[in-house]
């Protein structure tokens, strides 16, 4: 799918910093926890957008700033031409059910003491409007249909059902109020390998029917790369590239996207003796005190002067997309 | 072989033809309020020394129970192994003494767990827990131990080893605490390191360092690894062979290559071709429909039938064996023949 449709979120310069205090009766701040730093994006109708990079990138947290979970710190979110960060009370509740969220871990995202019936309609609860109250019975239903689950399994319990079917619960749940944009926050890594597959498609077919547009967050590269449309790459609290698919995964300019494409472990031996490897040194630096300039930097085998002193923009560099690299230089490292 | 010379290990003595380590004919079954599981049912594999073993599986197919069996630490009761055997360097060790078992047990076979955060006690520092190998298994002062935990450390690549040592788990970070794990388990020098999810906590960058650090340490000390994981990808990157189980049983055994290429049983075939490929990008998944079984109520016959898409009348009602298709290869389904060429639809 291309994005054909118009632009429907609009995400500029969106920071959130969470406040590091000392002290328990005097709390002091002695710094923050640079969490999302400067993050700037559009999604289309229809489209999907993946987010990849590694524990503590910040991608969960922006997750939160998007859904209004958590407050920016600066920076804006505006979706379908209003900004949810300045939206209040009635305002935000009804800007919420444009934008919906599909949780990692279907263990813990559903109510254990709820029925499946009550945990799909409780958002009708909160927007009465939406599904007048006879109504929502047969509507939950209808939900559970088209997340390919047994209607008459209404009245069970999270308990009854397997961990790709309380996903689909989730999903369903995420359907519920309509929306436009769902995010997806890992929907599938705490699934089994052979239910993984049957989740993919369920979310690709019901985009198709609904005409959703996905944030979709993952660590698996080759999950996000097969039901993405545009990819971006965060590395703390910063998209350092951000491209078409076939850009990021072919003609990746950032040191940081190549070294993590080539630390994905290629399901084929074939050739494996060859295959170039980049090994990463080190762990990421702490977000709350992160490297001056190019936050890469310490990790970087390109690293030079500048890199310390200046930080590298995302700009259209080599390749042809959005990169963050002084020395940005188009690379194919999965058929190197 | 007739004559082994008298200084050798008891353990040693019939070593020459049989592998480092053979599983034959595992069986294990947990009592449960719900009635009995049979966890495993009949697993057979051989490790050789420097040589890497998948075990592929999914949650409940039995690979870790397996492994647990093997090092020995399952809880009996529930559990029971009513049939099989655990054959390092040619003794069974389901029939050794308590006492004789934790002689092998950390020092000859090791083992390596996933999440390293729990495996690790929080109130004792690193090298104190490192060291401990070296106080109970080779009787040294605290001193020594210590000297030996931060040579350890250094060997598995902790930057400021010395520096470190004295720091408790929760200020490492997740990569840095397995590369602990991997130091405590490669103290003594095993020659068989049971290796269970070893990077499924972690980062992909962190994942390729730490199966790079395995790989060179079965390089240098010549080690059998049996790796336990249900990632294709990991799996393609180290295996020399590999085991998938299903439900309890190996269902297909093969060198990777083969595997790969041509899978000879339905289940690894559909794991294969459910992984997305760049060239089917914006196409449908391919998905194997339905869900693992219940332990508790297990499928007659081939307990894949419900799932399979090659599924004929006699694989509901028979069980298929573990079919030899060459020295190396076997595969548990009665149509591996047409599963192999392609065949069968």
């Amino acid at each position: 799918m291309a994005p054909s449709g118009e632009r429907i979120l609009e995400v500029r310069d969106l920071v959130k910093h969470f406040p590091l205090t000392q002290g328990i009766v005097l709390k002091r701040q002695i710094g923050a926890i640079k969490a999302v730093d400067g993050v700037s994006f559009d999604l289309h109708r229809g489209e999907t957008l993946g987010v990849v990079g590694e524990s503590g990138c910040g991608k969960s947290t922006l997750a939160k700033l998007l859904m209004a979970l958590e407050r920016p710190t600066s920076g804006g979110v505006t979706i379908n031409g209003q900004d949810m960060t300045k939206a209040r009370g009635a305002e935000l509740k009804r800007m919420r059910r444009n934008i919906q969220m599909v949780m990692q871990d279907p263990y813990t995202s559903l109510n254990p003491r709820m029925t499946v019936g009550d945990i799909i309609g409780e958002p009708f609860e909160i927007h009465t409007d939406v599904a007048p109250k006879g109504d929502r019975r047969r509507k939950v239903q209808e939900l559970l249909e088209v997340v390919g689950l047994n209607p008459e399994h209404i009245n069970r319990y999270p308990h009854q059902f397997s961990g790709g079917q309380r996903q689909r619960i989730g999903i369903a749940r995420g359907l519920a109020l309509q929306p436009e944009i769902i995010i997806c926050d890992e929907p599938v890594s705490a699934l089994d390998v052979s239910i993984q597959a049957q989740v993919m498609n369920l979310l690709e077919r019901l985009q198709e029917e609904f005409n959703l547009a996905y944030i979709f967050i993952a660590h698996d590269l080759s999950v996000v790369r097969h039901i993405s449309d545009r990819v971006a790459v965060m590395y703390l609290g910063k998209i350092v590239e951000l491209g078409k698919d076939e850009a990021i995964y072919e003609r990746s300019a950032h040191p940081y996207t190549q070294a993590l494409l080539s630390a994905v472990p290629v399901p084929d031996p074939e050739g494996r003796e060859s295959r170039e490897r980049i090994i990463l040194q080190g762990d990421p630096p702490s977000p709350a005190d992160p490297p001056s300039g190019c936050r890469f930097r310490t990790r970087c085998w390109k690293a030079q002067d500048i890199c310390a002193e200046q930080e590298p923009l995302l700009e259209v560099r080599a390749g042809g997309h959005l990169s963050a690299c002084h020395f940005a230089e188009a690379h194919d490292v999965i058929h190197a | 072989m007739s004559n082994p010379s008298i200084d050798t290990h008891p353990l040693e003595a019939e070593a020459t033809t049989e592998p480092l380590l053979v599983v034959d004919n595992l069986h294990v079954e947990f009592t449960t309020r719900q009635g009995l599981v049979r966890a495993v049912n009949g697993v057979s594999y051989t490790v050789n020394a420097g040589e890497s073993l998948a075990v592929l599986g999914e949650s409940g197919s039995g690979k870790s129970v397996t492994a647990q069996a093997i090092m020995g630490i399952l809880d009996m009761p529930p559990a029971r192994i009513p049939k099989g055997e655990v054959r390092f360097r040619g003794t069974d060790m389901l029939k050794l003494s308590d006492q004789a078992r934790s002689q092998i047990r950390g020092q000859r076979i090791a083992m390596i767990f996933q999440d390293a955060l729990s495996a690790l006690n929080p109130v004792f520092t690193v090298g104190w827990q490192i060291s401990e190998m070296f106080r109970v298994h080779r009787g040294m002062s605290k001193r020594d131990g210590m000297r030996k935990a931060v040579e350890l450390m250094d060997r598995v690549r902790i930057p400021a080893a010395k520096n470190r040592v004295n720091d408790y788990p929760h200020q490492f970070s997740g990569g840095m605490r397995q590369r602990i794990m991997i130091a405590m388990s490669i103290a003594l020098d095993p020659e068989v390191l049971i290796a269970d999810e070893p990077t499924t906590a972690l980062d992909v960058t962190v994942q390729a360092q730490i199966m790079d650090l395995l790989a060179e340490l079965q390089r240098e000390s010549n080690m059998g690894l049996i790796l336990i994981t249900h990632d294709l990808g990991v799996v393609a990157d180290v295996a020399d062979k590999i085991a998938v189980m299903y439900a309890g049983r190996i269902v297909e055994h093969a060198p990777v290559h083969d595997l790969y290429k041509t899978p000879a049983h339905p289940y690894s075939k559909g794991l294969l071709d459910s992984i997305p490929r760049v060239d089917m990008k914006g196409q449908e998944l391919y998905a194997i429909k339905g869900l693992p079984p219940n332990l508790l109520d297990m499928p007659s016959g081939c307990a894949f039938h419900p799932r399979c898409p090659y599924r004929r009348d006699n694989c509901v009602t028979d069980v298929p064996p573990l079919y030899e298709i060459s020295g190396t290869r076997g595969s548990a389904c009665h149509y591996y023949r047409e599963v192999l060429d392609g065949t069968l639809g």
